[in-house]
């Protein structure tokens, strides 16, 4: 996988027999011990590593949950119940799962914040870049489905609004609404299927995991420098240095999910899920999980008809282009700088970005009134800006600041006067140390 | 650079603090009032005493309306209650069962293995004997109850271990009754003026405890305080029956992690010396 030529090399006799049938140890020795990483790689980079613990943590927890679980809306919120206070350690079980899927998401969130600030997306990474996006579609309609099926108040409520959005589409809207619902309504066909799906996404979502690692062995990392590995001093064996920093990273991110899920585990959820779904009560306010909030005020900050667009197709229009626009970010950012370490301005409006959709995530779980839809209607004007006009244009008119040549040469220059520093011995022979 | 991106951060927070401290919404009049409780922080646990003060209100006061349906009787070992004693008290309760050989449905004793039985047979009744607001099941209410904390108390709450908002918020609603109503309009007939509701002004319960309504025989104070924190508490135990055990265990993962950190961090120092990076 990585780059053509195998430094593998089988000893026992059991190696050489399988590698000759299946080189399996060989595919995993290439791709996980002897894969070169650059160098000067950061904490930014181990998020990787990160999420794919979670998405196994996700679809073990999952598993064992779908033994106690029953999808039927006479019985799901009490099973859940069951699983909460009868089934050993299904307390445990249920807050992991459902602690994890945020805990997911902010491991998701800063995986694409820094390919966005690094500029991982650009040539040759286009197709890695994509697929991320997929993955990220994936684990949205993942989630939804998963917070339908504890069936509470928000759930039911929840589901609603959501399978309504397609509703604004002409002609085809309501058809695909009526498919997802299996009804007019949310009821027991909407839970069966949402469960049924929520059970079959999370393999699927492997299954992209495994292209996009796929797609990053081909291309090789990309690094803070954004300047591409140039030579093998630039590089270091993936195990031991990228293996213990990413564990050491794991453990940190696992110490706050553990805090969360032992200490506060309601702290993200909502209390009116704890009361059973009830289609004759509305609650006050029909807030989705946190990590959807920002695309919910972007989709109700559209208060106004476009032309032949009416408000309502026009916020559904904006919230699934505010995802769909991820897709073409590769071809927006003009600029032949890939990180933004050596673009000031681009920096500057990268942070703005990053503070304005926390700002929408805060306008999603407001009210639409008053001020609030004021606020959501220049952020989201914001958020369409940096990507169809600061990255087209700043790459055009931006001065980027004087770069290394290589990776190594960054690295030297970071260390001073070369204090310790031996890049080729150290590169040479990678195994011999640690 | 780097004082124009704090400079935009600082704007942007302050922009949030206006909006939040114009736009409050009305209700709940009163902010929930914090009670110290037992079962709070890292080490918090429930006070089995306590619980079972809470249990006696529970079954001679709110049981008339609430439902419990999640509850079974064998839990309550946890409140210190012995097997016999467990089921002498559910002894006292009537289920019906069934049906036996001959079709019927039949009623009997409750045993530990089954769950409090409700008050009414179904959500209909319940409505019409409560002039059309059917009480709650106490089940998880202290955890499907909460007024929202708002900017910046809930970037607060997660370092602070925030997680009683349900038992403040009901602490806060059973001692709320019999101030004087003030602005807000008329009270709706048949309702009560409650400032800490979170959803209108008055709700359709009355106020339930009075002093000296429930007989304590451990000499605690036999006044609405007390009653209200003592129900409080056992309702936030029939919500998270797993807590005290939640909370054990966390520490002891949070131990470990810490100290499997502390050794990677180490390694990973150890792999890393001698290469620039």
């Amino acid at each position: 996988m990585s780059g053509g030529h195998s430094s593998y090399t089988p000893t026992t006799g059991i190696e050489k027999w399988l590698d000759a049938r299946l080189p399996l140890p060989r595919l995993m020795y290439d791709s996980f011990v002897a894969y070169p990483v650059p160098r000067n790689l950061n904490y930014a980079y181990t998020f990787g590593g990160i999420l794919a613990i979670m998405l196994v943590a996700q679809i073990m927890t999952g598993i064992v949950l779908a033994m106690h679980y029953a999808a039927t809306t006479q019985l799901a919120f009490d099973s859940v119940e069951h699983i909460m206070r009868d089934v050993n350690s299904g307390w445990l079980l249920r807050y992991l799962h459902s602690n994890g899927a945020s805990f997911f998401f902010i491991a998701v969130y800063v995986h694409i914040f820094r390919g966005l600030y690094y500029g991982s997306y650009k040539a040759p990474r286009e197709m890695l870049w994509i697929l991320g996006v997929i993955i990220y579609l994936l684990m949205m309609a993942t989630g939804f489905m998963g917070y339908v099926l504890p069936w509470g108040q928000m759930s039911f409520w929840g589901a609603t609004v959501i399978t309504g959005f397609f509703t604004a589409f002409p002609i085809i809207g309501e058809p695909i609404q009526q498919l997802l619902l299996g009804g007019f309504a949310v009821d027991n066909p909407t839970l069966n299927r949402f469960y049924s799906l929520h059970y079959l996404l999370p393999f699927m979502i492997a299954g992209v995991v495994i292209l996009h690692v796929w797609a990053l062995h081909v291309t090789g990392q990309t690094n803070p420098t954004g300047i591409e590995v140039k030579s093998k001093t630039d590089t270091l064996a993936f195990t031991p240095y990228a293996t213990v920093k990413d564990s050491f990273a794991m453990m940190l991110f696992l110490l706050v999910f553990a805090y969360f899920v032992f200490y506060i585990p309601n702290y993200l959820g909502h209390p009116d899920n704890y009361t059973q779904a009830n289609p004759l009560v509305t609650p006050a306010h029909i807030v989705p999980e946190w990590y959807y909030l920002p695309f919910y005020a972007i989709l109700r900050a559209i208060t106004f008809n476009i032309g032949p667009i009416d408000s309502k197709l026009g916020g559904v229009i904006a919230m699934f282009g505010s995802i769909l626009v991820l897709f073409v970010v590769p071809w927006l950012d003009t600029s032949k700088v890939r990180s933004a370490v050596y673009r000031p301005w681009f920096k500057l409006f990268f942070w703005i970005f990053v503070v304005d959709c926390i700002i929408l995530g805060w306008l999603g779980s407001k009210p639409a009134e008053g001020t609030y839809v004021a606020m959501a209607q220049v952020a989201t004007l914001y958020y369409f800006a940096f990507f169809v006009v600061v990255m087209p244009l700043l790459g055009l008119i931006e001065t980027p600041r004087r770069m290394p040549n290589s990776i190594t040469e960054s690295v030297l220059e970071k260390a001073g006067d070369g204090g310790g520093a031996q890049p080729d011995a150290a590169a040479a022979a990678p195994e011999t140390r640690g | 650079m780097k004082k124009f991106v704090t400079g935009i951060l600082t704007f942007a927070a302050s922009c949030i603090v206006a909006v939040t401290m114009s736009s409050a919404s009305e209700f709940p009049i009163k902010k929930p009032k914090h009670v110290d409780w037992s079962f709070a922080g890292p080490f918090g646990t429930y006070d089995k005493v306590q619980l079972q003060r809470g249990l006696k209100i529970f079954k001679e006061v709110c049981s008339a309306c609430h439902s419990m349906k999640l509850v079974a009787f064998r839990s309550l070992e946890d409140l210190g209650y012995s097997e016999e004693q467990v089921k002498a008290f559910a002894a006292e309760y009537e289920v019906t069962d069934g049906p036996n050989s001959d079709g019927e449905m039949f009623d009997r004793a409750a045993k530990p293995s089954d769950r409090f039985p409700s008050p009414f047979p179904n959500v209909e009744a319940a409505a019409a004997a409560n002039n059309g607001a059917p009480p709650p099941d106490f089940s998880l209410i202290a955890k499907a109850r909460g007024v929202e904390r708002g900017f910046p108390t809930f970037v607060f709450d997660i370092f602070t271990q925030y997680a009683e908002g349900g038992p403040d918020y009901i602490y806060s609603l059973l001692t709320g009754y019999g101030e004087e109503p003030h602005g807000h309009g008329e009270i709706p007939e048949g309702t009560y003026y409650n400032p800490y509701f979170v959803a209108s002004q008055s709700l359709a319960m009355a106020a339930p405890l009075s002093d000296e309504l429930v007989t304590y025989d451990d000499g605690s104070p036999e006044t609405v305080d007390q009653y209200a924190r003592d129900i409080t508490a056992f309702l936030m135990w029939a919500a998270e029956p797993h807590m005290e055990d939640r909370k054990k265990t966390g520490f002891r993962v949070i131990v470990f992690l810490l100290i499997f950190s502390a050794l990677l961090y180490v390694v990973k120092k150890r792999v890393w010396s001698g290469v620039a990076h």
